[in-house]
């Protein structure tokens, strides 16, 4: 491409041939510099604080304490139990997800009718703000005007529950949220997936006499294997990394049980201005985000040897 | 083959027809699913004080009003937050788009370390977590006086819209063929001249669906916004509809329907303008390439 490009350049002239040259950094740097600034940048700074005692509205130089934080992040159980409640919400919310709504693909792969209707709802839920969709389900949640307890006392199951503020039931509930919002946008990249199955490989199957799920197995679950893995990675960095939902859910509560590290982290650094520790426990997320980021970046790898 | 077919086509017509009504019941639960919540807030927007404070309450409001639109921007400065969110989302759309499209150019046409690095950090920033990346950020914009400040979160969301938005970018510009371009460059035409008068023009759909993913992102976003926004008058509707929530969880039920309820019509719109390329797999696109 530079080869067709370059003879007729530089007989037009040295001003030109630089012009073709190092255009292509030119064209860069409005986008690559805030990029370093307002994104590589502070990511760096953000581990270096996690090494000091920096804090906010102290008038004392922030100092460099080594792995201080770390020591101390280690001994904190309020931590490590938020931590657990991460994984188990971000698990919890992934994996029923991505079987239903890979149950859901394979519907709407199908030759039905509302299929349109479904694709075309399957928008409201992706594109509503999550503060949104928090707000909607506290008022489904609600234990006087709430239309799942209205709807348990229809069918006799019991008079009305706060399912946001039991301490059993708060986690439980927050996660059915978190399946009901992402549910949608991951159908969709299964269902995007699905249409990349050659179909003669499923009709060959069908003539030979292989039954749905021996199609399946054999046919459409190697050929979908590297999009559901980067889905569903990419599912776990995002629900460990979620923040606004279960805000406006429970803001963390009853008594910390739905606190995820998130939660956690903003009130510890804006809360309590320890900005330091809160970046320590940043890095902590990062780190499990990277195993998470490697296994996403196999699969698309793998993904694109079969491609 | 064939025989065994043919001799198995009787009971496959039944248990097809079983098949077809357990798939539909399927669907139908879907649709309730997704439904179900979105009707609730909707009727809750709609039902009056005496209504929602009914012991069993209604599905259907039975007599609609909309008394609850009207407390709900007398209680809040819902107008000004909206006004906010529309200048921000406006702003982070028009420079994601202007510096995005440079750097997506050079990504799709050129195979440069630059563009390797940037197709990287594209990938990795998916995965940012925003937790240790926000307290640096906010002593930066504090330094800057950036706090409190509208500007200061647009040029957040920027950067945080880049790497969807490079994404988006760079199969539309592999999708312009390269010896439109060629020819220009024939002609004396330098990269930019290339880019401004030969691809971009041809961009026009793909630069458009990208400035109104750019767009929704910035309407939702709630934790810069939370964090970064101080005073009442400079918040953003994501930010002002989480007042209607008291410090003990109650709620103004019908006010706060009412402006949940309005706060999503832009996204949804906007989502059902860009239908059509999203469940073009734009999400898978994104993993596969």
């Amino acid at each position: 491409m530079a080869d067709a490009r370059t003879p007729p350049a530089a007989a037009r002239g040295p001003a030109v041939r630089r012009a073709a040259d190092h255009g292509s950094w030119f064209l860069v740097l409005p986008a690559l510099i805030p990029i370093l600034l307002l994104s590589v940048g502070p990511l760096l700074y953000g581990i270096l604080l996690a090494f000091t005692d920096a804090q906010s509205g102290r008038t004392a130089a922030t100092r460099w304490i080594g792995a201080l934080n770390f020591r101390d992040l280690l001994h904190d159980t309020l931590f490590w139990e938020s931590f657990r409640i991460g994984l188990v919400w971000a698990a919890g919310v992934t994996v029923p997800q991505f079987l239903l709504a890979l149950g859901l693909a394979l519907l709407l792969n199908q030759d039905l009718r509302l299929r349109g209707l479904a694709r075309a709802l399957a928008i409201v839920p992706w594109a509503m703000p999550e503060v949104v969709v928090g707000i909607m389900w506290r008022l489904v949640y609600n234990p006087d005007a709430g239309v799942l307890n209205e709807t348990l006392r229809d069918l006799g199951l019991g008079a009305g529950r706060d399912w946001l503020s039991g301490l059993a039931t708060a986690l439980p509930a927050v996660i059915l949220v978190g399946v009901w919002a992402g549910l949608p946008q991951t159908t969709v990249a299964l269902l995007a997936g699905l249409q990349n199955v050659p179909r003669e490989l499923h009709e060959a199957a069908a003539v030979d006499g292989a039954g749905a799920w021996r199609r399946f197995t054999t046919v459409t679950w190697p050929a979908l294997r590297p999009v559901a893995l980067a889905i569903t990675a990419l599912n776990l960095i995002w629900n460990l990394n979620s923040f606004a939902l279960v805000y406006v859910l429970t803001s963390g509560g009853p008594g910390g049980k739905t606190r995820l590290p998130m939660l956690f982290a903003y009130e510890e650094a804006f809360r309590y201005g320890q900005f330091g520790y809160a970046a320590a426990m940043g890095c902590v997320l990062v780190a499990v985000v990277s195993v998470l980021l490697a296994v996403f970046l196999a699969g698309r790898l793998r993904g694109g040897d079969r491609a | 083959m064939r025989t065994r077919q043919t001799s198995r086509t009787p009971p496959t017509s039944r248990t097809r027809r079983a098949a077809r009504a357990g798939q539909y019941t399927a669907l139908l639960g879907y649709l309730l699913l997704l439904a179900f919540p979105l009707l609730w807030l909707l009727s809750t927007a709609l039902k009056s004080p005496r209504e929602l404070a009914a012991l069993h309450p209604a599905w259907i409001p039975r007599d609609p009003t909309l008394a609850n639109v009207r407390q709900a921007f007398a209680e809040q400065p819902l107008a000004h937050a909206a006004l906010n969110s529309l200048l921000v989302a406006f702003c982070t759309a028009a420079v994601a788009v202007l510096i995005a499209t440079p750097m997506a150019y050079v990504m799709a046409r050129h195979r440069t370390r630059t563009a390797r690095a940037a197709t990287g950090w594209v990938v990795v920033s998916q995965a940012f977590p925003f937790v240790l990346v926000i307290i640096p950020l906010f002593l930066v914009l504090k330094k800057l006086r950036l706090i409190d400040s509208l500007t200061g979160l647009v040029l957040v969301y920027v950067v945080w819209a880049l790497p969807f938005a490079l994404w988006m970018l760079v199969g539309h510009v592999r999708a312009v063929p390269v010896e439109l371009e060629e020819a220009a460059s024939v002609d004396g035409a330098g990269r930019l001249r290339t880019l401004v008068s030969v691809t971009a023009p041809l961009l026009g759909p793909g630069i458009a669906a990208t400035a109104l993913f750019a767009f929704v992102t910035a309407w939702n976003e709630f934790f810069f916004a939370l964090v970064l926004l101080k005073s009442p008058g400079k918040q953003t509707l994501p930010v002002v509809l989480t007042h209607f929530i008291g410090a003990e969880g109650v709620a103004d039920l019908g006010p706060l329907a009412a402006a949940a309820f309005l706060a999503t019509l832009p996204s949804v719109a906007v989502f059902a303008l860009l239908q059509r390329r999203i469940t073009g797999g734009l999400l898978a696109g994104a993993v596969k390439s």
